[in-house]
């Protein structure tokens, strides 16, 4: 399909037009219940089981306003810096599509509960890039459609559709940038910063899980081209549900390669939703867009206006945590760490895991060494993000306070996480299931020693006449004899000690 | 001259999937007009200071604790659905009139 696009060499796109952006992305807020009934939000349950007569739109059922989820929209937009209305209402979102069993979202129209703020994004090379937020607004999220007979899935050719209501009403805030303008050949850069700065400071409000991969954050970018050094906007399309940075970056670059090659070529871009397409990079038309007034918006009738209290607003305010990018310069410098190294924690996802190793006890080097080494490498082996892996912070700092303690060597460590990892409990229930524990009986190491000793003459031997480094093959038989439970160190220390006496 | 045309009746009757025939254009345009000619006297009443109203009752802020409730089992939600595969609610294909 994507064959048949036509696409313009984006440098060339860059000295003809300009790049305008708009970035949508939807949220979903990790309350326990639903955005307007007590139905649980959990991931990937049977389908239909999280339902009940109001988020299935049944005659005569009645939404209520869950507090959490306007507590958390309150935080949210304060922290991308914007006003919160004093008063707001719900509005109703009127289209056929059997996501929404009403036959209407409920969402906020002219009334968002957070307007007017900015997030400050800090790109690749340390440069600032501001971008406006025109607001932030709650609704609720669809029901999850299964295509059927189509051939890849999705909608177009498909004889009929299946739908599973779990989803549906499940809170959801929908963060809506201002144009940006001025990003230039930045712009898919800027495009992936700013969703990626997004997600980590909703991270840190902890108001929701933001796993792309899970759907839990989503990006629609628009993008459109302007002749360059003009003011008026181009057509825009909205490329839907990128889901990941990667994708966030490669449809906005996309884009831009596949308008400049309509407009250059004398075309003229149709406004329009299309479709990002993970395995070429390449997005396809969707449906023509409704326009506004196509949806009917007007107040929704069964729910009071929303008039969040000044006081409320300040005591949330005093709830926001540290912004994320000042955290990690913090920490970069209280963990004494080159930018380079700052950046490999990053991109492995380990910082705030190293943190929180650090906060149950242990020291930021060896809670560092161990993620970014041993457990970086079992989460590759298993295709996993660090932060999957089945371990936690405190149980990593338990086996470094047991390397620590001498209780285990590092070798026995690694199998005591081994243990942990492979859903054998708590690092203390490992060792002792496994019988991990260092063999500190000095008598035992040192029958093993002689035992050794005895075996290779040769070897004692050559250590007897000056060659230390030969004492390693008897250390490696003590180890083995031992099963590896042995402290190496100590261990070579009284095999010299037995040759010497 | 009514309050609403011919061609914003076949309009609002699209967006609404209502299949609508050429008199009943004539017919809803006329009754439509009449019903927006008397609500607008509304207007004639309210005077500049006050706003639109929405909502008859004087409350706001009307909150539920995020405690979930016991809501339907998977055989009485689909209970009443048309057609039903895998668990799911099965709908006709969704696009296919307009592209």
């Amino acid at each position: 399909m994507s064959a048949l696009v036509d696409l313009m060499d984006y440098d060339d796109v860059l000295a003809t037009y300009d790049p305008v952006l708009g970035l949508e992305v939807h949220v979903e807020l990790s309350t326990n219940t639903k955005m307007f009934c007590g139905c649980p939000t959990d991931f990937g349950g049977e389908p239909n089981t999280q339902v009940c007569p109001t988020c299935l739109g049944l005659p005569g059922a009645l939404p209520v306003v869950n507090g959490k989820a306007v507590e958390s929209a309150i935080r949210i937009g304060l922290a991308l810096n914007c006003q919160i209305a004093e008063w707001c209402r719900f509005a109703r979102k009127n289209y056929f599509y059997p996501d929404q069993p009403k036959n209407f979202q409920t969402s906020q129209y002219d009334e968002p509960i957070a307007f007017d703020g900015y997030l400050d994004v800090v790109l690749e090379d340390g440069e600032t890039f501001r971008v406006d937020i025109e607001r932030a607004h709650m609704e609720e999220d669809t029901g999850k459609s299964l295509h059927v007979g189509g051939a890849t899935g999705r909608i177009h050719g498909a004889a009929h559709s299946l739908l599973d209501y779990n989803r549906a009403g499940v809170p959801l805030i929908e963060i809506v940038t201002k144009p940006i303008v001025g990003a230039g050949e930045r712009a898919p850069e800027v495009a992936r910063a700013y969703v990626s700065a997004l997600r980590d400071l909703l991270r840190a409000l902890d108001v929701s899980d933001v796993r792309m991969d899970q759907g839990s954050l989503r990006c629609d970018a628009n993008v459109s081209l302007m002749p360059k050094g003009g003011d008026t906007f181009g057509t825009r399309t909205e490329t839907k549900n990128v889901n990941s940075l990667r994708s966030v970056e490669r449809a906005v670059r996309f884009e831009m390669s596949r308008q400049g090659a309509v407009l250059s070529g004398g075309g003229s871009i149709v406004q329009e939703t299309r479709h990002f397409d993970e395995s070429s990079g390449s997005t396809s038309a969707g449906r023509r867009k409704e326009t506004s007034e196509d949806y009917r918006y007007f107040p929704e009738p069964d729910l009071v206006p929303v008039a969040p209290s000044r006081e409320w607003v300040e005591e949330l305010r005093g709830t926001l945590p540290e912004l994320p990018w000042e955290r990690r310069r913090r920490i970069q410098q209280e963990w004494d760490l080159s930018d380079a190294e700052m950046r490999d924690l990053l991109n492995a996802g380990a910082v705030d895991l190293i943190a929180a190793t650090v906060e149950a006890g242990a020291s930021s080097a060896e809670a560092r060494s161990w993620w970014v080494s041993y457990l970086l490498q079992q989460a590759n082996l298993r295709g996993e993000e660090l932060a999957a892996l089945p371990i936690t912070p405190v149980q990593v700092a338990r086996v470094i306070e047991l390397v620590t303690t001498g209780t285990l060597t590092n070798k026995l460590a690694r199998q005591a996480v081994d243990g942990v990892l492979a859903g054998e409990g708590e690092p203390d229930e490992v060792v002792a299931a496994r019988g991990l524990k260092v063999v500190s009986d000095e008598s035992a190491l040192r029958t093993a020693v002689e035992a050794a000793l005895a075996a290779n003459p040769d070897v004692a031997e050559k250590i007897r006449g000056g060659k230390v480094q030969a004492a390693g093959a008897i250390v490696g038989a003590v180890m083995k004899a031992t099963k590896g439970q042995a402290d190496a160190k100590r261990v070579r220390e009284l095999v010299i000690e037995a040759v010497s006496a | 001259m009514p309050a609403i045309s011919r061609d914003e009746v076949a309009h609002l009757a699209r967006l609404a999937r209502l299949a609508v025939t050429e008199e009943e254009l004539d017919t809803f345009a006329s009754q439509l007009g009449v019903i927006l000619e008397s609500v607008a006297k509304v207007g004639e009443v309210a005077a500049g200071d006050i706003p639109p109203t929405s909502h008859a009752v004087p409350l706001t802020n009307v909150f539920r604790a995020d405690e979930v409730r016991p809501g339907l089992t998977q055989r009485e939600a689909l209970a009443a659905a048309p057609a039903v595969e895998e668990n799911r609610f099965r709908v006709p294909r969704i696009l296919g009139e307009e592209q």
